[in-house]
């Protein structure tokens, strides 16, 4: 209650929350307003956004509604930048977790694996995944989780680190509790909010990483994303630059919002920090 | 001394990780439908399977995986990368000859952010909770939501298209030959947008951590004692504060030069600057395997040099490191 108070007197949290919440209503709403295929031809191609009442936001290079296109593609970004950080944040708990409470060799391993990731361009790295597995939805969607999850394997590391010396974890395991027992149900709880927090960060850099592969015609092109609809709109940039600059503000805006709510939560959550930043 | 030893001592460390990526990379492309040579059949229209064997045979894809793992590993160690079937070089020399633009990209974007996010984290700092902050924290929210590419495309709208103040794309003008100062300064009037347009999310992030970093050292006692033996405000934070503020942006520096060569590969194809990123894309719409593992392998070390100038700068700028050794 006190962290929700505390969450809700930060003007910043309540805007990006009002932004978030914005998305999800386009995403929500978009077979209601716009029941056709997004990526299905509409009418006139180029015309500016206000030109003709029937598009508000024009129409693109093929003649596509781009408020349609817009619409749809938030449930896009976001079911993508969902599903990528729930694998992401498994992955990363998983291995932050084994690495934190075992140490010793089982670390060493681990943090290894985890150091060859984070050496890794991500970005590179999700550009040989696609080249490999090709360019579906699905795939796009486990790339992104598979290069996004080693700072959150450091961060739950760095929690269980201090957690499995407290006391109440030494009492369960004199206790003779299994060390599952332990993981899952004495340290997981405590260790859990920084790393909840911080998946508001990487799902903002999951929807970047989408629409920056759709920009570069590499994601699924079957699907009405704001990064593909930029990357269309490149061919035209000279006269009609609107049609990438709609998108970019789309994306520019959900991003704001899942960061300010990140930021919100975190000030919330840790109110000794809250003073500082 | 010391600390170059010290920072030797953590290259050693990182040449496991190396290891483990070339083997996860390699074993990940094996997984790739067709290789090479069905990319170069394809291209030549297609042929029979005798020409197609005795290609395999040229390219080493005849023997099984771990023998070619094995092979490539031995050869990394003479640098010697492969061959590109589709640029008809050694992989090693694309690739050197598509590295001078993304370094010099990065240092400019680098040293664009590190100044700025400095800049406007010292002046958010000083003026804490006020107005100058208020905006300065808001810009840095907004240009880290703000995606590089359509910065980018943006950024050429209006400086190119509009304004015709800057050019839109490439790495020189090639309709005239430049030599000496000439050529620097048209290179570099090709290099404004990219560095802005890469620098922006790594100014927002440096500024940011400025900014808290300078409020936190500006808390503690010795500051306290330098403004009791009354010195100006300036002098505290400029011979005080400054130093021990910026170490947590050194060490982003390091974690973020990864991240800074991945987002070159989107502003590089933004601006067709002929650069490793571009090479990147380029290999994997062409199914380039081999430059593409190859890139893979230059990028990591790239990576991994930074991350060892970094411990040695981390080290300069705080003695108690080396000391603890």
């Amino acid at each position: 209650m006190r962290a929700l108070r505390a969450y809700l007197r930060s003007p910043a949290a309540v805007i990006g929350s009002l932004l978030v919440l914005a998305v999800v209503a386009m995403a929500l709403t978009a077979p209601l307003f716009y029941p056709g295929d997004p990526l299905g031809l509409a009418g006139r191609p180029l015309q500016w956004p206000g030109q003709n009442p029937r598009f508000p936001l024009g129409t693109d290079p093929s003649g596509r509604d781009i408020a349609a296109q817009i619409f749809h593609g938030a449930r896009i970004s976001l079911l993508i930048g969902f599903v990528a950080t729930s694998i992401a944040v498994c992955i990363g708990i998983a291995i932050g977790a084994l690495a934190g409470f075992y140490g010793g060799a089982a670390d060493t391993a681990l943090m290894r694996v985890t150091e060859a990731f984070q050496t890794l361009p991500n970005f590179l790295l999700l550009l040989v995944l696609v080249a490999v597995f090709g360019s579906t939805m699905g795939t796009v969607t486990v790339a992104i989780g598979l290069v996004s999850w080693p700072p959150v394997a450091r961060l739950t590391r760095a929690e269980f680190l201090t957690l499995r010396t407290r006391d109440f974890v030494q009492a369960c395991r004199v206790q003779g509790l299994s060390d599952a027992h332990l993981i899952l149900r004495e340290i997981l709880p405590n260790a859990l909010p920084p790393v909840i927090v911080y998946a508001s960060v990487v799902m903002a850099v999951a929807i970047l990483l989408e629409s920056a592969l759709a920009f570069l015609q590499l994601s699924d092109p079957n699907v009405p994303s704001w990064g593909n609809l930029i990357g269309l709109g490149r061919n035209v940039l000279r006269a009609e630059w609107y049609v990438s600059a709609i998108p970019g503000v789309a994306i520019l805006l959900t991003i704001l919002g899942v960061s300010l709510v990140g930021q919100g939560l975190n000030d919330a959550l840790n109110p000794r920090l809250a003073s500082g930043r | 001394m010391r600390v170059f030893r010290l920072a030797l001592r953590r290259l050693a460390a990182s040449l496991p990780t190396l290891l483990l990526i070339l083997m996860g990379m390699f074993l990940l492309l094996q997984l790739a439908p067709g290789d090479t040579v069905d990319a170069l059949m394809a291209q030549m229209g297609g042929g029979d399977p005798a020409l197609a064997e005795e290609l395999r045979r040229f390219y080493g894809l005849d023997v099984g995986v771990a023998a070619q793992l094995w092979r490539y590993l031995v050869r990394l160690v003479t640098l010697d990368l492969g061959f590109s079937a589709i640029y008809g070089k050694p992989v090693a020399t694309v690739i050197l000859e598509r590295l001078p633009p993304t370094i010099l990209l990065m240092a400019s974007s680098l040293s664009f952010a590190f100044f700025f996010g400095l800049v406007l984290g010292v002046l958010a700092a000083r003026r804490v909770n006020r107005w100058p902050d208020t905006v300065i924290s808001t810009l840095g929210l907004i240009f880290y939501a703000t995606p590089s590419f359509w910065f980018g495309l943006m950024a050429i709208v209006l400086f190119s298209v509009y304004l015709q103040w800057l050019p839109a794309g490439g790495f020189g003008d090639i309709t005239q030959s430049y030599t000496g100062i000439a050529a620097v300064l048209d290179i570099a009037r090709h290099l404004v947008l990219p560095t802005m347009t890469l620098g922006l999310i790594f100014l927002a992030i440096y500024l940011r951590i400025m900014r808290a970093s300078m409020l936190e050292v500006l808390s503690l006692d010795f500051v306290r004692t330098a403004r009791a033996k009354g010195l100006t405000e300036t002098r505290v934070v400029a011979k005080h504060v400054l130093r021990n503020a910026m170490l947590p942006m050194v060490t982003l520096i390091g974690l973020q030069a990864g991240t800074m060569l991945g987002g070159s590969v989107v502003v590089e194809s933004v601006f067709a600057l002929p650069g490793l990123g571009r090479l990147a894309y380029e290999s994997v719409v062409q199914r380039d395997l081999n430059t593409l593992l190859g890139i893979v392998f230059v990028s990591a070390l790239l990576v991994i040099v930074i991350n060892f100038l970094v411990d040695i700068l981390y080290a300069r700028l705080d003695p108690r490191i080396a000391a603890g050794s």
